[in-house]
């Protein structure tokens, strides 16, 4: 057994970069793809404790999160598709139509 | 009881009868949806009379429960809880009389969406009806904001021309409050034993808790009343709704303020009641003078008396936390003869309104000589309103006046005092207003030759002014119907007031 | 019929006026003028009979009864019956509210046949008796009421009788509006008078805990040793209601307009009958101000000082109704004044003999108007002609020489010239003054003279001397329905004196088993022959001065020239309605419009919606979150999450 805190601290830089994703790029496929990256890292953590447990909720839970990440990103990727038909651009700073 | 059906059942939710069926069968044409409603209201009316038959008015209790558990919130059942009392059954009475009154006066003023229109009204009398007779608190929140549903409609889209500014403005005003008492009755319900009014009145609320509680439930009640100054929706309301929207706004819901007043208000929190009986007197005695003072100044017929109603339910208001027998008693009496004089004076000003299309004084002027049956039957209104003695709305003034000077809670008879002021205030603007609109000359060729009164329009004010006669010269089976109720009510008052010393 | 029973008929003195008018109302209008007029006089004289078999059956047996057929309103201590009480004090009320009552109501079948065509609108005469019958029924709620609470309903009553009749011509007057102004006025002024009654019956019910009049009156002498405070706002406030209906200071002001009802109205209601109800209800209430001496003294300089105001005032008017007016306020003031003094037998004399030669004064002066109308009619006056203008008149002896006749015999008993009805009734009231009361005396004594005088003037400007107009020459004489009436209204006045005459005092007596005892009024001779030298004194300075004015249309008074501003003053009423309306209507008004708008519309309803407005802005402000960027949306929850976390991290 290694120690629990070597899977957590890879998990806390692999959301961090997920969040500094989110926040700092233009592109709304890489920002979808840091997205990935949270749930991923969030995985990670699950996985991390089932085994330190010794209990498989944790590993239920990945798969719920994998198969609800997979449709989000079909979702996702159809939305950015159509937004590039229509807008001709993927870049979300050229979205603001929500603006209040 | 021996009968199948609770009859309270059948007077709260009969008029939903005639909602479904206007569904089903209004594309059909105008004159169906108005007949359907009608005759739906005056079975309602019928039946409320049954209910009359069948209550004991020589107990105090409460009668003809019906309690069917509901949902649980908090570890708390919410009851389907029913039950008519004497305080509660003169509004029932009431409510079933105007509604019929109402509808028929729109016959001829309701042209367009007639359908809708009946319906709305059909439900609001389900939701008056309900308000009155649930003896839970969450049930009884249900029906109060039920009714909001129904009046906004009626004056949003078949009021005058500021509708909408009007019907917002009287939602969210009403909003403002209930959603005060919604806090109240969570936190009453979850932390002092439950929503069921008639299980709560034992418990003992700490005094502190009493007087927010007091606050909370008061001022969703003293909004609907309305209690100076928090009146400000009234006059536009009134105003804007269609005739008979503001029959039934005057008529009923106003006194559901009162209602609640007397209903959550007094047995439920005594103590706070009587810390706060002086200052709410005090608000009601400003509302006297203030409605009948800002009532002589206004242009349109409409508005003043939307004031006057401010001026009149001031003085039901004072009855109630005098906390004396006649007080109350009066108040409660009051509360009909506001519903019968200001209902009848509703329906004048728009039969005015159907003939001239227009609600200013100015516009009048001599319609005595053109229509002398309307003057007559406005001046035996006016008259009522006024508190001539013979009339309903003396017995009722009279008896909350003196109330209100001998109330050792009040403990001042200036408040009386000041009030009966306003008896002096109301001959003013009402005859005014009778002068403006049917004495002196004929000063417009148009109101030269405006129609008297319709039979169908006689038989609008006819069961208004006959009760006002009746009220006015033997009003004791109507102060029977009441007295053990409130006897009640004040001996538990009473109690506390002993504790306290 | 037992004579027990008969007291059981005592509340058909209401039914019958009542069954009276529920006629006219459903039948009037179809079966015509003849018919509403005579079923509602029958409603009337039917009532008389009833008031005479009471009265005949309380001869036998004088005691106190009570009929109390119904209960009206019982909540806890409060319990109160409609009640008729009958005793000889409501006796002599109802005899003379129904008697002078029918006698109006025959004469109007006339009259009233000419006013509605004169002025133009014939359906209104079945309306007319309707209101008549509901006054009858009201002043006899009044008088036969056993409680305070029922008397107050009269009371109330013949107030709505008031308006309706002083508006009848609801489109006259000036500007059109001016007679319902007066309406109007009246009622207000009232109800203004009724808000001190309202008190004394709250303050009667607290310390006596009951309404009903001989509980309370048992009770008086107890109550007034343990709270004289109380005694005395009761009587004060009772005083200012007295002061609304009887039209005393400071509230007489709308008797005077109130003449814009037709004549018959000011005759019965606004001279014989209604107004004096605060004179009854002083009386009725003996046993209240005998044990409150400062209100009776107040009530006896309000009663004094009103006489004389009205006495001055009455002596600068030109219409003949107006003087009228002001002489009535004039004589109430005398009833009051003895009330006050505790002559309450005086007073009720007086109120009687009142009542037949004011009524008479009153009738006649409507046959005269309306011989001048007669005469507007063939002559060629223009539309401004107003044939209640004294200065219009004179002459008339000649064209309407019965109206003459019973004017003169009115004039003569109101001026107190013996042996006339008013002679012995003020002379009681003198002689009362005179045992204790000088200043009172003096002021009563002034303006008995003052009395005399005006009506001297009166009957010199409108029978005397040349016709001053048209109308005036062509006048000629009402026809007999109009006259018998005022034929047994003069011999009422002759003969009126007889119902109390000095030694004999057969009222006193009667009204002694409900008044209590009191001592008989003396016959002062000394007080009698100045009273009575005074009176000649002033019809024949009168004559003196107006048969030598100047007999023109218009023309001046006589007394103007020497009398300078004080005349002004009589003929502008000492500009008591101007001094009214700048007090308190005009503030009134002007504060009410401060509420209405201003306060109301500019502070109250600006709240609500100062609250939607700060709403609005505190959403527009927080808009400028929303600025449509999923990054910033993103940046927001990262700084949410983590201050949720910061938050459980350091709890």
């Amino acid at each position: 057994m290694f120690p629990v805190i070597y899977p957590i601290i890879l998990a806390v830089i692999l959301f961090s970069l997920g969040v500094a994703g989110v926040l700092l790029r233009k592109n709304a496929i890489v920002i979808l793809m840091s997205l990935e990256l949270m749930f991923n890292a969030a995985n990670l953590v699950f996985i991390t404790f089932a085994n330190y447990h010794q209990n498989l909720d944790g590993q239920v839970f990945i798969i719920f999160i994998m198969v609800t990440a997979a449709a989000e990103v079909a979702v996702g990727l159809a939305l950015i598709v159509n937004i590039f038909r229509a807008k001709k651009t993927i870049s979300i700073d050229e979205m603001h139509s929500l603006k209040g | 009881m021996n009968s199948a059906i609770n009859p309270l059942l059948l007077v709260t939710f009969f008029p939903l009868v005639g909602v479904l069926l206007i569904l089903l069968l209004g594309s059909t044409g105008k004159n169906t949806a108005r007949w359907i409603a009608l005759l739906t209201s005056l079975v309602t009316f019928a039946l409320s009379l049954w209910l009359l038959m069948q209550f004991d008015s020589t107990k105090g209790g409460i009668q003809m429960e019906i309690n069917l558990p509901w949902l649980t919130l908090g570890g708390n059942t919410v009851g389907f809880h029913l039950g008519v009392d004497g305080i509660s059954i003169l509004m029932v009475l009431l409510t079933a009389l105007l509604t019929p009154i109402a509808i028929l006066s729109t016959w001829k003023a309701v042209e367009e969406r007639v359908s809708g229109f009946m319906s709305f009204f059909l439900l609001l009398e389900t939701g008056m009806m309900g308000v009155f007779l649930s003896l839970d608190m969450v049930l009884f929140y249900i029906f109060w904001e039920f009714t909001l549903v129904p009046m906004y409609f009626l004056i949003g889209l078949w009021g005058s021309q500021r509708r909408v500014y009007a019907a917002v403005k009287f939602v969210l005003y009403t909003m403002a409050g209930s959603l005060l008492m919604l806090a109240g009755i969570l936190w009453v319900g979850l932390t002092y034993g439950g929503f069921d009014l008639t299980k709560l009145t034992d418990s003992a609320i700490p005094f502190t808790a009493q007087l927010w509680l007091f606050g909370a439930f008061g001022l969703a009640f003293a909004i609907k009343v309305p209690m100076w100054p928090l009146h400000s929706w009234l006059p536009d309301a009134h105003t804007e709704a269609p005739t008979a929207g503001s029959v039934i706004l005057a008529g009923v819901l106003l006194k559901m303020g009162a209602y609640g007043f007397l209903r959550f208000n007094l047995p439920l929190f005594p103590q706070a009641t009587l810390t706060l009986a002086p200052w709410m007197a005090g608000l009601a005695v400003i509302g006297i003078l203030y409605g009948a003072i800002v009532a002589f100044r206004q242009k349109d017929v409409k508005r003043l008396v939307a004031y006057s109603s401010i001026s009149h339910l001031g003085f039901v208001v004072l009855g109630t936390f005098a906390l004396t027998a006649q007080g109350v008693q009066g108040a409660i009496l009051q509360m009909v003869n506001h519903g019968l004089s200001t209902g009848a004076l509703f329906l004048i000003v728009g039969m005015l309104y159907e003939r001239r299309h227009t609600r200013l004084m100015a516009d009048f002027g001599g319609l005595w000589r053109v229509t002398p049956l309307l003057g007559s039957l406005t001046l035996v209104t006016v008259l009522s309103s006024v508190g001539l003695p013979g009339l309903n709305g003396f017995v009722g003034e009279f008896t909350i006046l003196m109330g209100a000077f001998h109330s050792t809670i009040l403990a001042s008879p200036w408040f009386a005092v000041v009030a009966t002021l306003g008896v002096i205030l109301a001959a003013v603007y009402l005859l005014h207003m009778f002068q403006q609109v049917f004495l002196g000359p004929v000063r417009h060729p148009e109101n030269e030759k405006l129609a008297d009164l319709s039979p169908r329009e006689v038989i609008l004010l006819a069961p208004l002014l006959l009760l006002a006669f009746w009220i006015g010269l033997y009003p004791a089976p109507f102060f029977r119907l009441m007295s053990p109720a409130v006897e009640q009510l004040l001996a538990l008052i009473q109690t506390v007031v002993q504790t306290a010393h | 019929m037992e004579s027990g029973q008969i007291f059981n008929l005592v509340p058909w003195v209401v039914f019958l006026p009542v069954i009276g008018l529920v006629v006219n109302l459903l039948l009037g209008r179809r079966l015509g003028e003849v018919f509403s007029g005579v079923v509602a006089s029958l409603a009337s004289g039917l009532t008389f009979v009833v008031a005479v078999l009471l009265a005949a059956a309380l001869a036998s047996a004088p005691n106190a009864r009570v009929v109390s057929p119904w209960e009206w309103i019982s909540i806890g201590e409060l319990t109160v019956r409609w009640a008729f009480r009958v005793d000889t004090l409501s006796v002599v009320m109802m005899l003379a509210v129904s008697l002078v009552g029918t006698l109006i109501h025959i004469y109007s079948i006339g009259y009233m046949h000419s006013d509605v065509r004169h002025n133009g609108d014939p359906g209104r005469y079945t309306r007319f008796f309707v209101f008549m019958n509901l006054f009858i029924a009201s002043m006899m709620l009044l008088v036969s009421a056993d409680n305070f609470l029922m008397m107050f309903v009269g009371w109330e009553g013949v107030g709505l009788c008031s308006y309706l009749l002083i508006g009848f011509w609801y489109e006259k007057g000036k500007n059109g509006i001016g007679n319902a102004e007066a309406a109007k006025k009246a009622f207000i002024t009232n109800r203004i008078g009724d808000f001190g009654l309202l008190i004394a019956l709250f303050l009667i019910f607290g310390y006596f805990g009951t309404l009903q009049f001989d509980e309370v009156f048992r009770q008086a002498a107890s109550v007034a040793a343990a709270h004289p405070g109380a005694m005395l706002l009761i009587t004060l406030a009772m005083l200012l209601g007295v002061s609304g209906k009887s039209a005393q200071i400071p509230l007489f002001v709308w008797l005077p307009d109130a003449m814009a009802g037709p004549t018959p109205v000011s005759a019965l209601i606004h001279a014989a009958t209604m107004v004096t109800a605060g004179v009854y209800l002083v009386a009725r209430s003996t046993a209240f101000y005998s044990v409150v001496p400062v209100a009776q003294t107040v009530v006896m300089w309000v009663g004094a000082l009103t006489a004389l105001l009205a006495a001055t005032i009455a002596l600068g008017q030109y219409d003949i109704k107006k003087v009228l007016a002001y002489s009535t306020i004039s004589q109430l003031g005398f009833m009051v004044a003895a009330v006050g003094m505790g002559a309450m037998v005086a007073g009720m004399f007086h109120l009687v003999t009142h009542a037949f030669f004011k009524g008479l004064l009153f009738l006649s002066a409507g046959s005269v108007i309306q011989g001048m109308e007669r005469g507007m009619h063939g002559g060629d006056d223009s539309a401004e002609f107003d044939p209640q203008d004294m200065r219009n008149m004179g002459g008339l002896r000649k064209k309407m020489p019965l109206t003459f006749w019973v004017y003169l015999i009115g004039g003569l008993a109101l001026s107190g010239i013996a042996p006339l009805a008013g002679f012995f009734s003020k002379d009681e009231i003198l002689g009362a003054a005179y045992t204790g009361h000088n200043a009172v005396f003096v002021l009563l004594v002034l303006t008995a003279f003052l009395t005399a005088f005006y009506m001297g003037r009166q009957l010199v400007m409108v029978f005397f001397g040349k016709p001053l107009s048209a109308a005036a020459e062509h006048a000629s004489e009402s026809p007999r329905v109009m006259t018998i009436p005022l034929v047994i209204l003069a011999l009422l006045s002759l003969l009126g004196g007889a119902l109390n005459l000095p030694g004999v005092h057969t009222l006193e007596h009667w009204l002694a088993h409900t008044l209590g005892e009191v001592k008989p009024a003396e016959f002062i001779w000394l007080v009698a022959g100045l009273s009575f030298l005074l009176a000649l004194l002033g019809l024949g300075l009168a004559w003196l001065i107006y048969t030598r004015r100047e007999q023109k249309s218009g023309a001046d008074d006589p007394l103007k020239k020497p009398l300078g501003a004080l005349y002004t003053g009589m003929e502008r009423k000492w500009w008591v309605d101007e001094f009214y309306q700048a007090l308190i209507l005009n503030p009134y008004k002007a504060f009410a419009q401060f509420i209405a708008e201003p306060v109301d519309l500019g502070i109250i309803d600006r709240v609500g919606g100062g609250l939607a407005a700060g709403m609005r802005a505190l959403a527009e402000g927080l808009r400028q979150l929303e600025n449509g960027y999923v990054r910033s949306y993103a940046l927001w929850m990262v700084v949410g999450l983590l201050a949720i976390m910061m938050f459980l991290f350091l709890r």
